[in-house]
């Protein structure tokens, strides 16, 4: 966070307080021992703190202290990646992201918000973290192919009816409202779907990390009227691309912060440890595999900082640096983390040790919105586009 | 000559405004170049430090040579953004590229830091104008690593210091008219204590040089011979015995130039046809298979890593800036370089698979013979093993290397066997 500005050194070393006291990795092993992803009031607490309301403009209720709410929302993200915290972050930052969008250019067509029309009430829910959101795009069985769903929003007389399946659903059991990516008249559309609606089931699904949820919805002819849909058909494309990038980016920010503490104590328990009367660490080849762990965490944090810059300015090379991150990161991080366990000796593969904790976040991540050979994949297209004919 | 004055720039000129004049005066006045067909500019041979002087020259007359060099030197004394901004604007111009580095990037940024004020005056200035081209003498024949312990002597004879020894891996030293050379002034001291640096014309009487052949035909690097080199006391750069210090700061500017984080480097883009980056797409095309995606997938991940790169230097640029990392931050760079480096020419040669190794339709033995010299980017400016050393201890704080050299008077050292 160098060169921040005051505002963002302030918001930041408080977010990083709360985060100590309030979501330490003690904390976050009872949460998982009594089964419990996080707690709503808790949530509630850090939305007080402003973190839900980082994408939002002021005048729908939210607001960002240094004026660059992405840049915000990466920092707080890196500082949860230090006790690998619980809550909803990602899925209701995701979800505000394509809900803001959505409004902003209805706002600009009509030159009114329209209650119905703007979804401002369920913005000024997740803001306050009265209410959780999630986006619901994954689809069972298939790789991360936002564009490509299977669930359907065919038209009815007031508005849409929703069938088919989602998974993948982080906080899904926690949300009281999805937003569901569906294939609607020969379109790509999303609906606000509120998950107490006659035919939707919730069931959960296990995953790898302590606390992160995530579930399996199924939409059984689930009615939604017409000011479900968000934005228009000829938006919405975009709005998934913007949407993805905040995903993308959350996780990337995320795993820097895993990283950095986990290199932290790796280098304290490696220079206090001694064997053959000499600390691990004054071992070359230990100090060869340290160089090379600070050298990609310094990476991560490059390419990290370079894509959350152009999500912010909205640049036409933001999808792009998102991948060159995600690919990155995703390739290099729990691989990093693995060595660090290595390190460690066996301590570092016992339950009781907190590096599996770790593990978990950044295992989840890699694979999560896209692997590292998808975005390989998406950069080489892309920069094949960027490419000058020559 | 250059104004001499000491006073602070005065800055006038918005980076956009600088940019703009730029950009109207390189359509004036430098040669245009296809950026991805750039000129062959081998550092091997005499005619392009000869093209490259005359280029430097222009730059200097139109008012545009070291824009972050002070102005009492010849430079503009301006910040970073300026440079940045006009190498932007040179991307389509042909540029003395090979002047970059060591002449600019380490040999006058050296000088800048040691050099007394009639060194500044002269040395930095002349290179400046296109006049002189500067190669540092460090490395020899007895051991690259260990600069520290070079055995190349200087002793005083009267009032003349008189050289004796060997360098090696000097780039292109046949087209210099400096070299900054480290010799040992004392030899009853620790190692780094009884060094000095000097400042050597490259014609003096005494020095032999001979052209080094490496893996890819190239000859740009010189190894030369001291036998009775004569040299004033104004040829010491820094202080007698304290070349050490002079030795860190060259190689501090190396390790930043190498990765490419140097403000005093002038434009961007590739030296030469041999430098210019793989273009995946083509070689794709050129072996039949656009459409691979095994192939497009590797490939992808090499355009991640030289992103990835690119992003780093960057960020490890200003994060040197603004103290969040030291100074030693520029070795990351350097490794960073070389992993790239390595992943670019195994990437390529996978790629290219057959065509790489025999000579067919597709023309693409280039990609087998660049491949051969890959190690090159691990070993120039220091092996990647000594800068994992750098990062290990002056950036994490590890214990440092056992080193039986340590306090002990450099003449009780064991060396080579002979």
């Amino acid at each position: 966070m160098s060169g921040a500005s005051p505002e963002r050194l302030l918001f930041a070393s408080t977010a990083q307080a709360f985060l100590e006291k309030e979501a330490s990795l003690t904390r976050v092993r009872e949460l998982h021992d009594a089964g419990v992803s996080f707690e709503p009031e808790w949530w509630r607490r850090a939305a007080e703190l402003g973190w839900a309301g980082l994408l939002v403009p002021e005048d729908l209720g939210g607001g960002s202290v240094s004026g660059n709410g992405v840049e915000d929302l990466a920092v707080v993200a890196e500082l949860m990646g230090k006790t690998v915290a619980p809550g909803p972050l990602h899925p209701v930052s995701t979800v505000l992201a394509g809900l803001v969008d959505a409004a902003d250019e209805r706002w600009r067509e009509e030159q009114t918000i329209d209650e119905n029309h703007s979804h401002a009430t369920t913005i000024e829910a997740l803001v306050s973290g009265d209410a959780i959101a999630s986006w619901a795009v994954y689809e069972p069985g298939k790789p991360w192919a936002p564009l490509e769903p299977t669930v359907r929003g065919a038209r009815t007389a007031t508005g849409f009816r929703i069938d088919g399946v989602k998974d993948r659903v982080e906080a899904g059991s926690q949300s009281a409202i999805l937003m569901v990516v569906a294939e609607s008249e020969g379109a790509i559309r999303q609906f606000l779907v509120p998950t107490d609606a006659p035919g939707v089931r919730v069931e959960p699904q296990r995953s790898i990390d302590l606390v992160k949820r995530y579930d399996r919805v199924t939409f059984d002819g689930v009615k939604v009227d017409e000011s479900a849909a968000v934005g228009t058909a000829a938006q919405t494309p975009t709005l998934i691309e913007r949407q993805a990038q905040i995903a993308m980016v959350l996780q990337c920010a995320e795993v820097v912060g895993i990283l950095d503490r986990v290199l932290e104590f790796t280098i304290q328990w490696a220079s206090d440890r001694h064997s053959f009367g000499r600390p691990l660490a004054s071992y070359q080849a230990l100090k060869h595999r340290f160089a090379d762990l600070k050298i990609w965490l310094e990476a991560c944090r490059a390419t990290t900082r370079a894509a959350v810059a152009e999500v912010a300015e909205r640049s036409p090379g933001a999808n792009l640096a998102v991948s060159v991150a995600k690919s990155y990161v995703g390739e290099y991080a729990q691989g990093m983390v693995q060595d660090c366990i290595q390190l460690h000796g066996g301590i570092g593969v016992t339950w009781e040790h907190d590096l599996h904790l770790y593990l978990r976040r950044a295992t989840l991540y890699r694979s999560m919105f896209g692997t590292p050979e998808d975005h390989n994949l998406r950069v080489y297209g892309l920069t094949k586009e960027l490419e000058p004919a020559s | 000559m250059t104004e001499t004055t000491s006073a602070p720039t005065e800055i006038t000129e918005s980076v956009a405004e600088f940019a703009a004049r730029a950009r109207a005066w390189l359509a004036e006045n430098m040669p245009r170049i296809d950026p991805t067909n750039p000129p062959a500019a081998d550092r091997g041979e005499e005619e392009p430090w000869q093209r490259v002087r005359e280029l430097q020259k222009r730059l200097y007359e139109g008012g545009f040579a070291g824009i972050c060099f002070p102005r009492e030197y010849g430079g503009l004394g301006l910040p970073i953004d300026y440079q940045k901004a006009f190498d932007a604007e040179t991307r389509n111009y042909e540029m003395p590229m090979i002047l970059n580095t060591p002449t600019f990037t380490i040999c006058c940024a050296t000088i800048l830091d040691t050099g007394s004020e009639e060194q500044k005056r002269q040395h930095i200035s002349a290179a400046l104008r296109g006049d002189e081209v500067l190669v540092q003498l460090l490395s020899e024949p007895s051991g690259g690593s260990d600069l520290a312990g070079v055995i190349t002597r200087a002793d005083k004879v009267a009032d003349k210091w008189v050289v004796n020894g060997a360098k090696t891996w000097s780039t292109s030293a046949f087209a210099a008219d400096y070299g900054l050379l480290l010799a040992r002034t004392n030899w009853d001291v620790p190692k780094h204590e009884g060094l000095s640096m000097f400042l050597v014309p490259m014609n003096s009487a005494g020095i032999t040089l001979r052209r080094i052949k490496q893996v890819n035909g190239s000859v740009e690097f010189c190894e030369e011979f001291f036998d009775n080199l004569e040299l004033d006391d104004d040829a010491v750069l820094g202080e007698v015995n304290n070349g050490w210090h002079v030795a860190s700061r060259q190689l501090y500017h190396e390790r930043r130039a190498v990765g490419g984080g140097s403000e005093f480097a002038s434009g961007i883009g590739s030296e030469g046809k041999t430098d210019v980056p793989v273009d995946y797409a083509a070689l794709l095309e050129a072996v039949g298979q656009a459409d691979n995606e095994r192939l497009q997938n590797i490939a992808g991940r090499a355009l991640v890593y030289r992103m990835v790169h690119a992003q780093l230097i960057n960020h490890v640029y200003h994060g040197v800036n603004d103290g969040s990392l030291p100074p030693a931050a520029g070795s990351i760079i350097r490794i960073s370089h070389a992993v790239n480096t390595q992943l670019e020419m195994d990437t390529a040669l996978a790629i290219a698979g057959s065509a790489a190794v025999v000579d067919g339709a597709e023309g693409l033995l280039r990609v087998g013979e660049r491949y051969l010299s890959r190690q090159s980017a691990s070993l120039g400016g220091g092996s990647t093993e000594i800068a994992r050393n750098i990062i290990a201890e002056r950036i994490l704080g590890l214990p440092r290397e056992y080193a039986p050299d340590r306090g002990v008077p450099f003449k009780e050292v064991k060396r080579n066997r002979s």
